[in-house]
């Protein structure tokens, strides 16, 4: 009996990608006030593939199932990824943590929630974005790997699974080139910009999102501490560019590079 | 004294010009939001603001990319509608038919959304939505409405609306197209006239023609695959606005029609005028779109545009222009989301639509001719998209009722007395 797929994918709410985001000097912390915010683009396209896998055979994926930690705001961004293509969601309730605060919901808090929250649904693959864009962590898919003791394939460019034998084989991007593992299920997945490109969203499916269950569940009822243990000490914009400079041969640009310490 | 007293004060100005122009360039720690200022989404539902930002997404992410070279070449690329047809934006107001049944007010902001864009694409999809498929909803056969709907809706036939002829405009129930009985064949008719600047026409599966039969107005769906050689829908070319939709006129030499092919449910001006009514409510909200396009880029010019060592946007001339802008975008807004409840209600009369489209149309054209004197020289290249939008909001400020008509029609309902003629 060939396995099917239990796909639960995390997702965050995010700063939208198209907005700079400003520091607020009284709060030290980033302006969110009036901001837009969106789901992350990551986790955009995990939705997409896991909707994709459904779509590629039938009775491959049993189910999808989003989940995402924070304040209620979080319900527009889970209603977003039901649109679509996901059955249901979770949202794990914090209050707490609402947009100007979600810096403050650490990776491996984040990892500790979802590694209880996908035993809990007897979930058999994750897939989730790599990273966020506000923090650019690149974390919580490798500590929940860890925490689950399950096999991990991360920045995704292409995934497939064999239905007969439930081995999922994931190329993935890596600085040299692409590296192809594979691994059985149980495994998490975290997605790269090149495996997929998300679809735009169908009016159809707006008003179909609107019948799938949202659930509200607390960190208590998964039996998890989410206190940070980091403390932000400060924050600033990265230095602005200084000009450049010209050489005009490949013996000054040596002897500018040595100049300034480069080489 | 008094000379040891200017270099004093010269200097104190001077310390004070230098903190003034700090100030000038400090992120105001206000939230007021330029882009949302009465916070559009606290009147919607959940639905219809999900509705807007998909609308928005595909709007920006694939028709922003065609225009400039579909407004340049005259060329209006028929995928787009099927890309339309597919998101459910085409119809999206009528229940069942592949269509969603949703809110007047969701169709409004799909509409805003596309003509931020363009006004040639909304008028595309206006035409599909409120002129051809409204119609065979409201006015059509069971069987009209299977034959046509579904597919109209996917975007995979294109209609277009036939009312406007060369020497009918404001004035279209003296048309002078006539339809009449086919003198050999049963249950035919004949139509013969001429229809002009129809967008959509020359790319139309579907034409809804509307024509003189015994004196009396009725609708006709012409289907371009059987109506033979007497149909000739010429493009219009070298316009000089909404050159990214196509326009055409519609001849028709003795084109057969069968009679399953006739509205039944409808007679007279009223026929179209309902029409009109549910397209110009699009507009209204479509045309403030425009406008938001316009002052961003307007806005952004003037932050990144220097002249005389500060950003245009430091003056005092250009911030005037900017606020009106805002200001009429936010009136503008609050006036369409309250129409469309009262529609989605059944208490909205023609000349409140009337009222909204006149007034938003006007407010949009006047604007955007303001926020393009910002842009300078760089006006002149389509690059800039300035031109490009107060070029159609001149035509979108004609069609569909020129505002001087919307007036009369508002002051007959005034008055109580008829001053068209």
């Amino acid at each position: 009996m060939p396995p099917r797929l239990n796909i639960v994918v995390p997702i965050k709410r995010v700063i939208d990608f198209a907005i700079k985001p400003r520091i607020s000097a009284a709060k030290n912390a980033i302006e969110t006030n009036g901001v837009k915010f969106s789901m992350n683009p990551f986790c955009e396209i995990a939705i997409e593939e896991a909707v994709r896998l459904r779509e590629s055979s039938k009775d491959l994926v049993e189910s999808i199932t989003l989940v995402s930690a924070g304040s209620a705001k979080i319900q527009d961004t889970l209603r977003a990824g039901l649109a679509l293509g996901a059955d249901k969601a979770t949202l794990i309730d914090i209050p707490a943590i609402d947009d100007s605060k979600s810096l403050e919901l650490e990776p491996l808090a984040v990892a500790k929630l979802l590694k209880a929250f996908v035993e809990k649904s007897n979930a058999n693959l994750v897939i989730m974005g790599k990273q966020a864009i506000d923090d650019d962590s690149n974390q919580t898919g490798q500590m929940l790997a860890g925490l689950l003791n399950w096999s991990q394939a991360t920045n995704a460019s292409k995934v497939t699974v064999d239905e007969a034998s439930g081995v999922v084989t994931v190329a993935r991007e890596v600085d040299g080139g692409t590296e192809t593992v594979s691994a059985p299920l149980p495994l998490v997945i975290t997605t790269d910009l090149r495996l997929n490109t998300p679809r735009y969203t169908k009016l159809q499916d707006i008003m179909k999102a609107k019948k799938k269950k949202t659930e509200k569940i607390t960190p208590e009822d998964l039996g998890v501490d989410v206190t940070s243990r980091l403390e932000i000490v400060s924050l600033s914009e990265p230095p602005k560019r200084t000009g450049g400079g010209k050489a005009d041969s490949v013996d000054a640009l040596i002897g500018k590079l040595k100049g300034v310490g480069a080489i | 004294m008094s000379a040891w007293l200017r270099p004093l004060s010269r200097r104190v100005l001077a310390k004070r010009c230098t903190r003034l122009s700090t100030n000038s360039f400090v992120r105001n720690a206000s939230s007021f939001q330029w882009q949302d200022p009465f916070l559009l989404g606290t009147l919607l539902t959940e639905e219809e603001e999900d509705i807007s930002d998909a609308a928005r997404r595909y709007c920006q992410e694939c028709l922003m990319p065609r225009v400039l070279e579909g407004y340049r070449n005259e060329t209006f690329d028929k995928t787009i509608m099927l890309e339309l047809g597919e998101l459910g934006f085409l119809g999206p107001t009528i229940d069942g038919y592949g269509c969603s049944g949703v809110s007047s007010v969701a169709y409004g902001l799909i509409a805003r959304e596309v003509e931020r864009v363009d006004s040639g694409y909304r008028s595309a999809m206006s035409v599909q939505s409120s002129l051809v498929m409204h119609p065979i909803f409201a006015f059509g056969s069971d069987e009209q409405k299977e034959r046509f709907l579904p597919d109209l809706a996917k975007g995979k036939i294109i209609g277009c609306f036939g009312l406007t002829e060369p020497n009918h405009g404001s004035d279209p129930g003296s048309m002078e197209t006539v339809a009449r009985q086919h003198p050999a064949k049963e249950g035919v008719y004949l139509l013969s006239g001429a229809k002009n600047w129809i967008t959509n026409s020359p790319i139309a599966d579907v034409l809804l023609v509307w024509a003189k039969l015994d004196g009396v107005i009725r609708g006709f769906l012409v289907e371009r695959s059987k109506a033979g050689p007497g149909l000739d829908t010429p493009k219009i070319k070298d316009k000089t606005a909404l050159r990214a939709s196509v326009t055409g006129m519609i001849n028709m030499d003795d084109v057969e029609v069968p009679k399953e092919n006739m509205l039944p449910g409808i007679q007279g001006l009223k026929g179209p005028f309902s029409c009109l009514n549910s397209a110009r409510f699009g507009i209204s909200w479509g045309t403030i779109g425009a406008l938001e396009g316009a002052l961003a880029l307007a806005r952004q010019y003037a932050l990144d545009r220097k002249q005389f060592n500060n950003p245009l946007a430091k003056y005092q001339l250009i911030q005037k222009k900017l606020a009106d802008a805002v200001t009429d975008i936010s009136y503008g807004l609050l006036a369409c989301v309250q129409v469309g409840r009262l529609k989605d209600a059944g208490k909205a009369e023609p000349e409140m639509i009337g009222m909204i489209k006149r007034h938003n149309c006007d407010r949009a054209l006047e604007n955007v001719r303001k926020l393009m004197e910002i842009f300078g020289g760089n006006a002149t290249s389509d690059e800039y998209h300035i031109g490009r939008i107060a070029a159609n909001l001149f035509v979108v400020q004609t069609y569909e009722g020129q505002s001087d008509i919307h007036a009369l029609a508002l002051g007959r309902a005034i008055t109580g007395i008829n001053a068209f003629y």
